[in-house]
Order: structure tokens, then sequence, then C-alpha cells
């Protein structure tokens, strides 16, 4: 699959930081004349995915976050969000609807609605080296261009 | 302010205008819950209608009112729901536990 753009963007792990992705990830996505509700779902999941790093990555430490959009070329955009916080020991656990590991801010429907909004979602971490959370969603091709 | 609230005869509206995200959410639970225990509502009406974004803290912040709504036997209704949050909440089968207009 070729990749048509990319850009990457590093930032620390402030809650200040996660209105900031997920609408630089909404005007990158521009770029392939998503409807409103693709937009919506972008920055749902980018807001899921950062929140996460945010949260569960780095507990008590400011770290570092980076952000990987890419526009490839079957009009799809993938998304890679990688932390190198704490990490965590069992994926499919936290996967799971309402699991969760924080306080009672969150919901622990985090993995669910990033797997319900975008077409694919893969989670790769080892304790102690952090997590690299993977999205991909096609944006429909709209009649007349 | 986070949450914009009025109150009648024990019937409280709670407006939550802007974006809801994770970096928001502690704000706006401690204002529902502040004015959920001076009110001590029999109703509470959580009003969307300035809602611009929500992620699953949103989840978050209606599951603890409602709860807390649970505690002062209260009921708790959700209305002007934009579709971006709509979709939030159905993915995560809200509806079944809190009743939305």
């Amino acid at each position: 699959m070729k990749i048509e753009n990319q850009i990457s963007l590093e930032f620390p792990s402030r809650s200040a930081n996660e209105g900031f992705a997920r609408t630089a990830a909404a005007c990158f996505a521009a770029q392939l004349d998503p409807t409103l509700e693709e937009v919506n779902d972008v920055k749902t999941a980018v807001s899921e995915a950062v929140t996460n790093a945010i949260v569960h990555a780095y507990p008590d430490t400011l770290g570092k976050i980076v952000m990987k959009l890419r526009i490839r070329d079957d009009h799809s955009l993938e998304i890679v969000v990688r932390d190198w916080g704490i990490g965590i020991a069992d994926v499919d656990q936290a996967r799971a609807p309402l699991f969760t590991t924080g306080n009672e801010e969150r919901s622990g429907m985090g993995f669910t609605i990033m797997e319900s909004f975008m077409d694919v979602l893969k989670v790769r971490s080892a304790p102690g080296k952090g997590t690299t959370v993977t999205m991909r969603r096609k944006i429909a091709r709209r009649a007349g261009r | 302010m986070p949450v914009i609230c009025t109150e009648e005869n024990r019937r409280l509206t709670a407006a939550v205008t802007g974006e809801l995200d994770h970096h928001r959410a502690k704000e706006v639970m401690e204002a529902l819950d502040r004015e959920i225990d001076i009110a001590l509502p029999k109703e509470l009406t959580v009003d969307f209608s300035g809602l611009t974004f929500t992620d699953s803290s949103g989840i978050a912040v209606l599951l603890r009112a409602w709860r807390r709504m649970g505690q002062v036997r209260g009921v708790m209704r959700v209305v002007n729901t934009p579709s971006q949050a709509d979709k939030v909440f159905r993915a995560a089968g809200l509806q079944r536990m809190i009743h939305f207009e």
C-alpha cells in the first residue's frame, strides 16, 4: 500500500494536548474530503488513543507521545499513536469493555469506541517499553470528484 | 463555568457546553456533584445542546451523575444530544441505562 502523504507530531503527555491532537488529525484528514460524520469518527478515535497515552502510559510523569497520520492510496487514513510509557501487560484485558485501571473519570470504553469508529485497530505493547496503537479508517469517495 | 445549572421545584437542569474530554471531565463531574448535593433534585435534566464534542469521558460523566441521582432517589434524562455524542453513547450501550430524549 502506497502512502500518499504523512505527518508526524510529537507532544508531551499533557491533557491540554488531547484537543490539539484530535483537531490536528481532523485538519489532516480534510485532504480526503470526508463527511462531517467521518471527521467526527476520526476525532473521537484519536481522542481516545491520545487520552489513553496521557492517562495510562505516563501516570505520574510527563512523557513523549508521537502521533503519525498517513493518507494511503486506498483512500484511507492511518493513525499511529505511540508512547514510551509503562506499557500494557494484558492487551486483551485492556481492550475488553468497561475494563479500566484509571479512576472514576475513566469509563473503560476507550478501546471499544476506537474499535467501533475505526475499520482496523491494532495494539502492540510491552510492559516498561510502551504502547503503539494503529488505527485505519477508509474514507468513502464521493460522487462528482 | 463548566456547567450552567438552573433549578426550579427540585428540577435541576444542567447545560454542559463545549468539548467534553478527559481534560475537562473532572471539573464537569465535580460541578454536577456539587449542584446535585445542593439541590437534591427529584429530576436532573442534562442538556447537551451546546456540546460540540465528547469521547468516552462523556460516558463516565453521565454514569457518575446517574449513580448520584440514584443515591438521592431522583431520575435523570439527557436532552438535545448532538449526533457525534449520540454515536459515542450508543457504542457504549448507555441508552440501556439512561433515558435519552
